[in-house]
């Protein structure tokens, strides 16, 4: 029988493949947007598995907001990274360096 | 046991297609096995009763976000081989800490077993789960509901004020020159002579 520790190990690995995206693709913003993307799924996974287990729909309604704010994220991110190609010419992360930070 | 099967299905689909996101040579390959995890993902929620969340995530991710993802990665043009030159070396200390932080969640969610918070049986659904949702956030979260609508609204301004830009030799609408313009001044009534032009 699926129970919840299912669901939460699908989303514990999931959330590490994202974290694994991020560090292994270091130099391209379009994968670590994706890696984010991923996590936040993973997040999204575990919220819908406790709201399903313990009958409180409050989970879903969060993982509609996260949804929400994933979404909001992806368009900014990109827009971003768009403007940050034109100027460039590149979006390499390494490139990023003009404000010295 | 089709449950089951479609678990382990659904599961095994959303964690492969997760590797291969991040381990595609070409980026447009790896948007679309985000799509693919996307509809596994969503294929994991449906089994939990979670019908909306389920048809949300294809709407939105699918629908929306990862046609986003591609329309970016193919107009943008990118020597994508020469941004993987980091990978091989950051892949034995990346797998370390993903390791690492998959071990210590696993065992986090695991020690859940100590104190039961789970009830054993969930309570049956009175309503459908979309009637319930609706409920729910229409009343309970309604101002949670309102700012997540201003989030979006603020993105969308935000991203359509980040890529826009003026380019000087197109001829726009100048509204208030429009605007401005009145009657007298933009008309002249002549009554030319016979055999006469009007002089502008």
């Amino acid at each position: 029988m699926i129970g919840l520790d299912h669901y939460l190990t699908v989303a514990a690995i999931l959330f590490t493949i994202g974290v694994l995206g991020i560090f292994l693709n270091r130099r391209n913003i379009i994968l670590m947007l994706m890696a984010i993307e991923l996590i936040l799924l993973a997040v999204n996974i575990n919220l819908v598995a406790f709201s399903a287990f313990l009958g409180d729909l409050t989970g879903q309604v969060f993982a509609m907001f996260v949804l929400t704010v994933a979404a909001a994220e992806a368009a900014i991110g990109l827009a971003i990274l768009v403007i940050f190609f034109r100027r460039r010419g590149s979006i390499a992360v390494d490139d990023a360096d003009r404000m010295r930070g | 046991m089709i449950a089951v099967i479609s678990f382990y299905l659904f599961a095994a689909m959303t964690i492969a297609s997760a590797v291969l996101v991040i381990f595609a040579r070409n980026p447009v390959h790896s948007v679309l096995w985000l799509i693919v995890s996307f509809f596994s993902a969503s294929g994991l929620m449906l089994m939990t009763g979670a019908e909306f969340i389920a048809l949300l995530l294809v709407i939105v991710y699918v629908g929306a976000v990862a046609v986003l993802f591609l329309f970016v990665v193919m107009m943008l043009d990118i020597d994508f081989a020469q941004l993987r030159s980091g990978f091989t070396r950051n892949l034995p200390f990346g797998l370390l800490i993903a390791l690492v932080l998959l071990a210590e969640i696993i065992v986090a969610a695991n020690a859940r077993g100590a104190g039961s918070i789970i009830a054993d049986k969930p309570p049956e659904a009175a309503q459908p789960n979309i009637v319930a949702l609706g409920e729910a956030m229409y009343s309970r979260f309604l101002f949670p509901f309102e700012i997540a609508g201003l989030i979006l609204l603020v993105a969308m301004i935000g991203a359509i004020v980040l890529t826009h830009r003026s380019r000087g030799d197109v001829r726009g609408q100048k509204i208030s020159k429009q605007v401005d313009r009145r009657p007298q001044d933009a008309i002249q009534n002549k009554q030319p002579a016979v055999g006469q032009g009007v002089k502008l």
